[in-house]
This record gives structure tokens, C-alpha cells and sequence, in this order.
């Protein structure tokens, strides 16, 4: 099993109450950015990947936002580069590069190619659509936006392995010269692992590509029914998917005591957490969905949704419409910052039982993961430090009880459950023959002992 | 008023073409606006008693499929110019409502011989010498709409656009309105660079320029941008006060006095 760490890198000391007041981390007024505290934050966690590292994790994961305090991580392949000179061991994960924001695939090629060779091999590259608020950021038509991932990527691998020179004439992309001098470091290519947060269509792109689907926090019912999707595709292409084929994302925290983890993992509430990530209008600009993810939009129950949205979320934040959400009284100026606060954080309980965080000593958190290694056998699984507040040293501790006390649990169970990761078994590797049974990918049982989730909940 | 109108596909420019069809007498091109075909509403049932109103819906939007190979305004306009002379219509008297009247607009710039006369109700297509375009790809669905009328409690058909309540059908007809808008008018944000140009290119093209003063999504200002562009063809302006960026339903009265009487 591969297990690494990741964080956020948020900008931790950003106004909480300016969060709030924005209803979204994304498009906070950038004068809340002080460059003394951006500098410190940028070194901590290079130092954190670095210990990460000695803490005994597989790997680091790196994911890319724009214009938010949510996430540093604005130009994800700097960090990374630099983590690919002072790591040795781990893999550096990219989770993902948002493909359709690029004007320039090629210079993706390039810039993931010299990463590959400075680490001599250790690249993971992954690709994103990028949120909406990415497409407002970039200003890249959202209409467009799955033909610009498509386009993109297939840039970057015929970039990596057709010899050049050659000639790209492709809907979005010309290149008169391809031919990159610096190629990666990996043959033919490096391996490529894609996050996703619900959408069928990327499920099944990635099953016909043999590309890892990592969940990212999913709710473990919808989760289930996507890596069974992600199987059946599988099939048709002609190969047995695995547990190398999966992978998952786990927001946690621990700490030596119940009472101090409890106290500080409540920074993961901090602002609202994921669900102030950015407004549903901004989420879901015009086009980013299918025309049949659209139609589900209109017609889902209200309990369920891309990124927690709703067309009940939709209709509620509408300038027109008296919505009860707290978003929306807010915006009337019929609650107060404090009383958004207090709703914030009365859900921390909510998040721990639907597992949208993990919080506890490293002994109390182990139940919680056995259940989802159980239920979803993946391959890959990232760990992912808590938003908010947390200092320097909390962040460590952290780190370190997971190295040192959960890790190696956690490699018990996957032996146990014959986890295997995408090094030990390459994903597609195994033909299917035609008319037998595929294998099972997830626990159904185990699923029923799964607790249901509060999707309105997100951290 | 349903028995005014029908809704027919008709093949025509290579594509089904969904086209909505009331009134009698000579033909009235309509192009409708960004969210959609709005409804018929009073001042399509005023001009229906003395002309054939012709509104073709839009590719991409409604029951009419999207074309790839338009990727931005001005091929919209190549594609109605096509669909004129399929249908034989050319010339055509013509009126555009905001994304609609900068389809005419383009139109005109192509040839302005295939219309007699033409009507831009507060187009879009030019950037505005003071303020900005209203960016509509970037709030919810209902926003420029609520937007778009300056006084809503004296504008009586303002509840009645687009069938009123939001249902799921309604929700998605925006949706694909809105997406096919981003397709082609994404970037520069729903105005083009060269369209100021090639209008001083247009002559012997009676216009009507109309706009209400507190237009909320394309600022009044555009008005003489657009009479400015078009100074080789004979361009008039009239501007509603009180008045958003609907004066066909906003000042449902004069508008439909002015356009009866510049149509005449």
C-alpha cells in the first residue's frame, strides 16, 4: 500500500471573519496576504514533505489552486520541484495540474519532465479539471473545459513519447515544433494517478486511460458505486481493475491525548471548511458540467451533490431568493459573523461521524480507517493534515504519530486484506477473459457498517 | 395568448432549426437574447397583428441542436445569414435583443443588403466607453435576469418571463443558454474587438438603436459606441429613462409605438 502525506498548505492566518463575510476562501480580498507569513508558510511546508519523508510516508502529494487562501499551492509544480532536490525516497505526488486552465501544455510537459529528472524518477503526475472558480481565475471557458483536459493531456503524453520533431493540430492546441529536448526521467512515461470528487465521466476516462482514481473524501456509498463503474469500464477495455487501481483521501488529525486532539481538530472547521471553498456560482460556471451531470443537477434530491452543491444550493444563493442557508442569511445581513461561527463549528461532531474527518490518538483513529481500508481496498491512500489554525509543532506531532503508530498499522491491514499499490501491480496489467467474473473491488458488508453522511457537512 | 404562435422545426443552413412563428403580414426577423426566447409577451402579440414574426431559436439552445463549427458571434451571424437565404427571406426587417441585436450587428457587417431595416435593443458586441459589460458567466442563473428590469414592481411581465417559476426544465433551457453564450462570447467577455470596425463598413441600413438608461448589464454608454460604429449608415438612438435593459417590456407602450413607427 502507498500511503503519503498531504496538506492544503493553506494560508493559516487569514481572517476567519473575512471568510465568512466572503461566503468562499476563494476571492478573499488579496490584501489580507502578508508576505511575511506567506514566506514562512511556503518553508514550513517544504519542511513538513521533508519530515513527512522520515516519518517513514511513501509519498507527498501536491494539489494546485488559484486566488485562495484555502491553498498555497498556486503554481503546485515550484513546490514540487524543489521538494524533488531535498527528498530522496518519496514520490511527489500532483494532484492534480488543472489541464484546462493551461494555454501551454507543452510547457507542462517540459516542466514535469525536468521534475522527473531531478528526482530521478519519483514524479507521479496527475490531471485535474480544476474547480470552477480555477476556470474563473485562468479565464478558462468552461464550456470547454473537458475538451481542453482531453486536448491537454494528450499534448503532454505525445510531448513525453512520440519522437519529435512533429506537427500538433488539434482543436485548442498547434504546435508548429514539438519536439521537448528535457523528456522524463521515467520510461515510457511517468505514472499518472487522477483525484475526483464525484463525476461518472472522469471515473470512466480514467478506466479506459488505466489511470488510479483517487477519491478525494468522498462519502464511501457514492465512492463504491464509482470504483464499480470504474470495474465495469475495466472489463470492456479487457483488463481486471485492482486495489491498484484505487485510491482515497482521508482528512485527519491526531494528537497524544483524546481531549488535545479533540481541542485542535476543530481547526479543520476553520472558515467553513471545504464548503466555503467558493460560492456555488463560481463553482459551477456555465458549461463546466455535462449536459446529463446538468440534467441530474435539476432533478437530484437535495441530499446529494457535485462538491456539496445542489440545485437547492444554486436556487438559495440566487440574488432573487429568500434561502434559509446560512449563506444566504448572511449575505441578507440577518446573522451575524458570530452566529455563522457557532453554526460552523456545532458540526464538528456531524464531520467525525461521517468520517468527513478523522480526529483522535493514534489508537482511537484506527477503527475509522480499518472500516475504509475495508470497505474500499485501495491502493493508494493519502493522508491529508487538517485545515486551519494548527501551529508548526501541532502539524509535526501529527506527522510524527502517524509515522510512527498508524503507518505501520496501517500496513498490517493491508496485508491482511491483500492491498496492493500501483508499484507492486501495474494498473491494467491484468488481462480480463471474457465471461468470467471480475473480481470485487469493495466490501459490501463492511459498507453496511459504514455510517451514513450529512453531505450539507464539509471539512 | 399559445394560439398566437407555434414552435416548428424546419431543416434549413444544414440543421434542424427550432423556429417560433406568429402574426401575419411581412416578415420580422427576431433574435432573441442570451438567456433564451423569453416568452411571448405583448409586444411580440402588438407587432403580430401586422407582421409574420420570425424568432429563430438559437443552436445549442431550446430544441435546437448545437453546431460546433460556430465558435463565436460573428459565425453565428454567418449562420443566420444562411439561414435567410435557405428561407428566402432576404431582405428582412430585423430586431435583436442584446446578444441577439449583436448577432444583427454582425449580420449587417457581413452584408447589409439581406436587411431592410434593423432594430438593436441594448446589444451586446461592443465594449462600453464607460463601464463594464456585466459579467453574467460568474452568479447564479436568475441574477441577470433579476437584473435586467430597473423598476420590477411596475413592470408587470417581468414575472412572466421564461414561464415564471424555475422548474428543473426551465433549469436546465438556462443552463444551456448559458453555455452555449460562454462558447462563443466567453472571452473577450461578450463583446468583440473588431465588430466597431468593420461597422463603419455598413451603409444604406436604416437603424434604431434603442436603450434604457439604467441598464444594469450593458451600460447605456454603449449606445453611442454603437451610433458612433455605424456612422455611414443612417443610425438613431433613443434612450428610455427609468429603464433597464428591457424597454421592450419595462416601456412596453413606447417601445412598441417607436419600432411600429420605424418599421413603417
Amino acid at each position: 500500500m502507498h500511503i503519503m502525506y498531504f496538506t492544503e498548505r493553506p494560508y493559516r492566518e487569514v481572517p476567519e471573519e473575512e471568510v465568512i463575510k466572503n461566503r468562499s476562501f476563494f476571492g478573499v480580498p488579496n490584501r489580507f496576504f502578508d508576505r511575511e507569513v506567506g514566506s514562512r508558510l511556503y518553508n514550513e511546508y517544504l519542511d513538513e514533505a521533508v519530515y513527512a519523508e522520515e516519518m517513514g510516508f511513501d509519498g507527498v502529494m501536491l494539489n494546485e489552486h488559484h486566488g485562495t487562501p484555502f491553498c498555497m499551492g498556486a503554481v503546485m509544480n515550484v513546490e514540487a520541484a524543489i521538494l524533488a532536490r531535498i527528498t530522496n525516497r518519496v514520490r511527489i505526488v500532483l494532484l492534480g495540474n488543472p489541464l484546462p486552465t493551461l494555454r501551454n501544455p507543452l510547457r507542462m510537459a517540459e516542466e514535469l519532465a525536468e521534475i522527473d529528472l531531478i528526482s530521478k524518477g519519483r514524479l507521479v503526475p496527475g490531471w485535474v479539471r480544476g474547480a470552477g472558480s480555477e476556470q474563473i481565475f485562468n479565464n478558462a471557458n468552461p464550456a470547454y473545459n473537458r475538451e481542453y483536459f482531453n486536448e491537454a493531456h494528450d499534448v503532454v503524453i505525445a510531448a513525453w513519447t512520440r519522437p519529435g520533431p512533429f506537427r500538433w493540430e488539434g482543436k485548442h492546441f498547434t504546435y508548429r515544433f514539438v519536439n521537448p529536448w528535457v523528456l522524463p526521467y521515467q520510461k515510457p512515461r511517468p505514472p499518472i494517478w487522477i483525484p475526483g470528487v464525484i463525476s461518472p465521466e472522469t471515473v470512466v476516462w480514467c478506466a479506459q486511460h488505466r489511470y488510479p482514481y483517487i477519491g478525494l473524501g468522498t462519502a464511501l456509498q457514492s465512492t463504491v458505486e464509482l470504483w464499480n463503474l470504474y470495474g465495469d469500464t475495466a472489463m470492456q477495455e479487457g483488463y481486471m481493475a485492482g486495489t491498484e487501481n484505487f485510491g482515497y483521501l482521508q482528512q485527519i488529525f491526531v494528537a497524544e491525548t483524546e481531549e488535545k486532539a479533540q481541542e485542535l481538530g476543530k481547526a479543520a472547521l476553520f472558515g467553513g471548511g471545504a464548503a466555503n471553498f467558493s460560492r456555488p456560482e463560481w463553482t459551477l460556471p456555465p458549461g463546466y458540467n455535462s449536459k446529463e451531470a446538468t440534467r441530474r443537477l435539476a432533478r437530484q434530491a437535495s441530499d446529494y451533490g457535485f462538491l456539496g452543491i445542489t440545485s437547492e444550493t444554486l436556487k438559495e444563493s440566487g440574488e432573487d431568493h429568500h434561502g434559509k442557508d446560512t449563506r444566504a442569511r448572511l449575505r441578507r445581513g440577518e446573522v451575524s459573523i458570530e452566529e455563522a461561527k457557532r453554526k460552523i463549528y456545532g458540526n464538528y461532531q456531524k464531520a467525525q461521524d461521517g468520517l468527513q474527518i478523522i480526529i483522535g490518538t493514534p489508537k482511537s483513529v484506527m477503527p475509522k480507517l480499518r472500516l475504509i481500508m475495508e470497505v474500499l481496498h485501495p491502493g493508494i491512500f493519502g493522508l491529508f493534515q487538517a485545515q486551519g489554525p494548527l501551529t508548526l509543532e501541532q502539524r509535526m506531532t501529527s506527522t510524527r504519530l502517524l509515522g510512527q503508530e498508524v503507518l505501520p498499522a496501517m500496513r498490517e491491514i493491508a496485508k491482511e486484506l491483500g492491498i496492493v499499490d500501483p508499484f507492486e501491480r501495474a494498473p491494467g496489467s491484468r488481462p480480463y477473459t471474457a465471461g468470467t467474473q471480475r473480481d470485487s473491488l469493495v466490501d459490501l458488508n463492511a459498507l453496511k457498517r459504514a455510517p451514513k453522511r450529512d453531505e450539507s457537512v464539509r471539512v | 395568448m399559445a394560439g398566437d404562435w407555434s414552435e416548428e422545426i424546419t431543416h434549413v443552413a444544414g440543421t434542424d432549426l427550432a423556429i417560433i412563428k406568429g402574426g401575419q403580414g411581412k416578415p420580422l426577423l427576431v433574435l432573441h437574447e442570451e438567456m433564451g426566447h423569453p416568452g411571448w409577451l405583448n409586444w411580440h402579440a402588438a407587432l403580430a397583428k401586422e407582421r409574420t414574426i420570425l424568432i429563430p431559436i438559437q443552436p445549442g439552445f431550446g430544441k435546437s441542436p448545437r453546431i460546433e463549427a460556430i465558435r463565436n458571434v460573428h459565425e453565428l451571424g454567418l449562420f443566420y445569414s444562411w439561414v435567410l437565404r435557405d428561407m428566402n427571406l432576404a431582405p428582412v426587417d430585423v430586431i435583436g435583443f442584446s446578444l441577439g441585436g449583436w448577432v444583427a450587428a454582425e449580420m449587417a457587417v457581413a452584408n447589409p443588403r439581406q436587411f431592410r431595416k434593423m432594430v438593436l435593443v441594448a446589444p451586446l458586441g461592443i465594449k462600453p466607453p464607460e463601464g463594464e459589460i456585466f459579467d453574467i458567466f460568474v452568479v447564479t442563473q436568475r441574477t441577470p435576469l433579476n437584473l435586467s428590469i430597473h423598476d420590477p414592481e411596475s413592470t408587470p411581465e417581468f414575472a412572466k418571463l421564461y414561464g415564471g417559476e424555475r422548474t428543473p426544465e426551465q433549469f436546465e433551457a438556462f443552463e444551456d443558454a448559458r453555455t452555449e453564450t460562454a462558447r462563443i462570447a466567453w472571452e473577450p467577455i461578450l463583446h468583440s474587438q473588431s465588430l466597431p470596425h468593420f461597422l463603419q463598413g455598413v451603409s444604406g441600413l436604416p437603424t434604431q438603436i434603442v436603450w434604457g438608461r439604467e441598464d444594469a448589464l450593458v451600460p447605456v454608454s454603449a449606445a453611442q459606441a454603437y451610433k458612433h460604429a455605424l456612422k455611414n449608415t443612417d443610425a438613431q438612438v433613443t434612450i428610455f429613462d427609468h429603464c433597464g435593459h428591457r424597454p421592450e417590456i419595462e416601456k412596453s407602450a413606447e417601445f412598441i409605438k417607436l419600432i411600429k413607427e420605424f418599421l413603417a
